[in-house]
């Protein structure tokens, strides 16, 4: 056992794959098709969403009650994973997603989650100081508006549904999706027209 | 089941002080009073799962908390929702 954290990661993974389909555990075809799930995720599976549900009140609606469902919708693999959770920002709140414990983030809908969601900085602050954060990230919150945070703790993965920015009217989905950032979906930024 | 609505509070409780184990309940919010947002799911418990124990389901809630009174900086968030499993919840005193 001794060398095992010194031991290059593509051997370990390889022993690893090597006891999966020893064990019978799972196929290789079984592990090359849950590679190929993960890398699919991206934060422009997320925008899409966002896009439609800017869009398409319905999709919004079935969003909010079942984001599994909406992703899987937009052809989104979901299959054995944690259930999505939507949080809407409205005139009224803005969320903001950490998880404090460790990662836990929507890969499915937003890929890897970036360096800075993992850190020990972002995970205190967040819950701490979230409002000197978001100033960080040059997000200022309108008055009025609550800040809610989510900590993302156990068996669901969250993203947020961002306010649809002024100065887009009449844009396709197309066009909206590309300016969803990975961070408007967890809460550190806000979406803005070009 | 708990209602949405219910006050509860985070079992003041350090598994961790006992040995070794996987907890989803952050320290932060142990002890503090809270109210249930509503009921999201019933799931193995990730306690035992963690250590390939056989894991009774368990109801998972949204719980809201207002986090000013634990944090001293008065910079805290206006309101906190974290996923907590009912056997952590009790009766708010």
């Amino acid at each position: 056992m001794s060398g095992i954290l010194e031991t290059p990661a593509e051997r370990l993974l390889e022993a690893v794959r090597g006891l999966l389909t020893a064990k019978g555990i799972m196929t290789t075809d079984e592990i090359a098709e849950r590679i190929r799930i993960t890398d699919g995720g991206s934060p422009a599976q997320g925008a899409r969403m966002v896009a439609k549900a800017w869009t398409d009140p319905d999709y919004k609606a079935l969003m909010l009650r079942d984001g599994t469902a909406a992703a899987e919708m937009l052809a989104i693999p979901m299959r054995g994973l944690p259930p999505l959770g939507v949080l809407e920002d409205t005139e009224a709140v803005h969320n903001l997603v950490v998880c404090t414990l460790c990662s836990c983030y929507p890969r499915a809908v937003l890929g890897y989650p970036p360096f800075w969601f993992k850190s020990a900085a972002y995970r205190a602050r967040a819950v701490r100081d979230p409002r000197g954060l978001l100033g960080e990230w040059g997000t200022v919150l309108p008055d009025g508006q609550k800040l809610r945070v989510v900590d993302s703790t156990a068996d669901y993965r969250w993203m947020v549904l961002p306010q649809r920015p002024a100065g887009t009217e009449g844009w396709s989905e197309a066009q909206l999706a590309a300016i969803v950032r990975e961070g408007d979906m967890i809460g550190v930024t806000v979406p803005k027209a070009g | 089941m708990i209602a949405p609505g219910t006050q509860v509070r985070v079992k003041l409780n350090w598994p961790e002080t006992r040995g070794p184990c996987h907890i989803r309940t952050p320290h932060y919010v142990r002890g503090e009073t809270g109210v249930v947002e509503r009921h999201l799911g019933d799931f193995p418990n990730p306690e035992d799962l963690a250590f390939a124990r056989p894991a009774a389901v368990v109801s998972l809630y949204h719980v809201r908390f207002d986090p000013k009174p634990f944090w001293p900086e008065g910079v805290a968030p206006d309101e906190l929702v974290i996923e907590i499993f009912e056997h952590w919840l009790e009766a708010a005193p």
